[in-house]
């Protein structure tokens, strides 16, 4: 017994720690990041450190991002993307899962087939980049909004989530004379906020995220969106891309904008994702119970 | 339609009668067909009119002239695409990338998933997920980024290699670090939100089981190997069966982000190579040809992992 006690221990202890330790180095480039990014001019040394921890608090870098006019017109293009983009994903996702959900819908058969088989088989990069071309979308924000609207995963996750509402609820709405889309509004959407705002959240976060198509799809820096702006600044190494202001004082150390610059592209995200981290959980575990 | 006088026409009047019913049920679906049409025109016209658009894989595509007046040309680009070495090289380097993947990363969530669940305490369980789910919302420029700063020639974990003597250590240029790399930045980025359909699973796995094996006896790697594991066996083959499918998606974004003209030899993969070759040079037809057949062959290996999976016993995906 006592033995069996102490190896129970033991593993404890070690599973424990080794996990511990994973988390501590998904955590540390983060934090390294994050204290680098307030260093100056005037503390160049530091720069040969690996911190963890800002040894102060300057927010220059920060500041002079912030006045360009390029951080600019590139927030601006980040916030439209991700507010029209999630309107209009959430929009035909919703709809075209609540018609797909009605068991009577003539169409439901084919329909699911036809989205299911997109799933397995797409035209590929090319014969995609040349229909959005042909619709003239090249080089406006509508190419990087329009080609993904709805996400297949995501509309049959929220049709089998809609499915789960009770029949004779949907029965006695049509009794009390509504009709389809009285359902739908008055019914089924109020019944399904939790799961409506999940896909709101996995929504948003892939169009803040997204940088592939503004790569594809737009030539003028001014469709840039912060993504694409951090991998200019960053991979390309133009930290000298902001242009200065202010042309009185040195503009601060190249590291510590890039540094900013990673720090403002995923701030959104650092800040609202420990509240918000149950949703997504929950939103991805709704899809693999039923698939 | 009173009388019918003979079978031909009783015919007739089934199929009046049943055309009749289809307008009459498209009237009552109305609703239905009016909210599903914007999803359906967005399917027809982004996903299914390209697969029209692949013909140009076999024909000489000129931007100027369009897609149905251009020349036929047969099997040229894909006779062009066995015969180039270019193609020969990325395909390899896929493959290369995406045996790593499924060799070093894809079994990371499995054991993480298995180990967080022995943990006792349901708040360090949460504090472990909330940490290591984080960087699966972070875009990947952000995590290509992170990873530039620390390792290009002034980053701080160069400057950590200099002081343990591995001078000049340019991770990001040398082409033998490259895969190593890239499979470092995948388990960074996912295996830990990787382990959420394993931990779902697992908490359908039966606490009784977990009792009765400690009566018998079983120390705790035998209640992982023997209860855990085949907690979560379907959920693993179904991962595996996609993951099969897409052997040929290596993940264009990072491996795009991470390339430059001093590891492209290795780091270029088949989706990088239909960018550069179609979008930046307008070698449209030859690109829609590499397109086509890397979707074929994933088509092919998911129907046939699917099938060794049914064959196998386990439940497959159709």
């Amino acid at each position: 017994m006592f033995s069996t006690k102490w190896s129970y221990r033991i593993f404890d202890g070690t599973n424990i720690l080794l996990l511990l330790g994973f988390s501590v180095l998904t955590f540390i480039p983060f934090l390294h990041v994050f204290a680098m990014s307030f260093l100056s001019l005037d503390n160049a040394k530091e720069f040969q450190r690996f911190l963890l921890w800002p040894t102060q608090w300057d927010f220059t870098s920060y500041q002079y991002i912030y006045d360009t006019r390029i951080f600019f017109s590139s927030l601006k293009n980040t916030v439209w993307i991700t507010v029209v983009g999630t309107l209009i994903n959430i929009a035909f996702t919703s709809s075209m899962a609540y018609s797909c959900s009605r068991r009577s819908f003539s169409g439901k058969r084919w329909i699911m087939l036809m989205v299911l088989f997109t799933m397995l088989f797409n035209g590929g990069l090319i014969p995609t980049y040349l229909v959005v071309n042909g619709l003239g979308l090249i080089d406006s924000l509508w190419a990087i909004v329009i080609p993904s609207a709805v996400s297949a995963f995501n509309m049959i996750v929220l049709k089998e989530f809609f499915e789960g509402i009770h029949e004779s609820i949907l029965e006695s709405a049509k009794i009390d004379g509504c009709n389809d889309l009285g359902i739908f509004f008055r019914i089924v959407l109020p019944l399904s906020l939790p799961a409506l705002a999940t896909f709101t959240l996995f929504y948003a976060v892939a169009n803040w995220n997204q940088y592939f198509a503004s790569i594809i799809y737009t030539n003028s820096s001014d469709l840039w969106p912060l993504q694409v702006l951090l991998r200019q600044v960053v991979m390309v190494g133009q930290s000298d891309i902001f242009g200065a202001i202010d042309l009185s004082a040195p503009p601060p150390p190249p590291l510590s904008i890039q540094m900013a610059t990673v720090m403002y592209t995923s701030l959104p995200i650092l800040l609202l994702y420990p509240f918000l981290q149950k949703y997504f959980v929950k939103g991805m575990t709704l899809g693999a119970v039923k698939g | 339609m009173e009388v019918t006088t003979n079978a031909g026409d009783q015919i007739r009047t089934e199929a009046h009668r049943r055309r009749q019913s289809g307008f009459r049920r498209l009237r009552k679906e109305k609703y239905l067909w009016l909210l599903v049409l914007p999803g359906l025109i967005y399917f027809a016209v982004f996903k299914y009119l390209p697969m029209f658009g692949i013909v140009i894989a076999f024909k000489k595509y000129n931007p100027f002239t369009g897609i149905w007046k251009s020349p036929w040309a047969g099997f040229e680009y894909f006779q062009r695409m066995m015969d180039s070495p270019d193609v020969l090289r990325v395909l390899w380097n896929t493959l290369v990338l995406s045996f790593y993947q499924i060799a070093f990363v894809f079994f990371v969530p499995i054991v993480l998933a298995l180990m967080i669940n022995e943990i006792a305490y349901p708040w360090l369980k949460r504090l472990i997920q909330t940490v290591i789910y984080l960087p699966h919302f972070l875009s990947w420029v952000v995590v290509a980024g992170v990873f530039y700063l620390l390792f290009n020639s002034g980053g701080s974990v160069t400057s950590i290699l200099a002081g343990l003597g591995y001078d000049n250590a340019n991770v990001l240029t040398d082409p033998a670090m490259f895969r190593p790399l890239i499979i470092l930045q995948s388990i960074w980025k996912e295996a830990g939100w990787g382990t959420i359909l394993y931990l779902a699973a697992l908490l359908g796995v039966d606490p009784e089981l977990y009792e009765a094996a400690k009566i018998d006896g079983a120390g705790r790697f035998r209640q992982m190997w023997n209860i855990s594991l085949p907690g979560i066996r379907s959920t693993v083959c179904i991962l595996l069966i996609l993951r099969m499918g897409s052997v040929l998606d290596v993940g264009f974004e990072q491996i795009f982000l991470m390339l430059n003209p001093q590891v492209s030899q290795v780091g270029e993969v088949i989706d990088t190579y239909v960018y550069f070759l179609g979008i930046r040079q307008g070698n449209f037809s030859f690109a829609a040809a590499v397109g086509l057949t890397k979707g074929i062959v994933g088509l092919l290996m998911i129907a046939s992992a699917n099938w060794l999976t049914r064959r196998l016993g386990e439940k497959g995906l159709f």
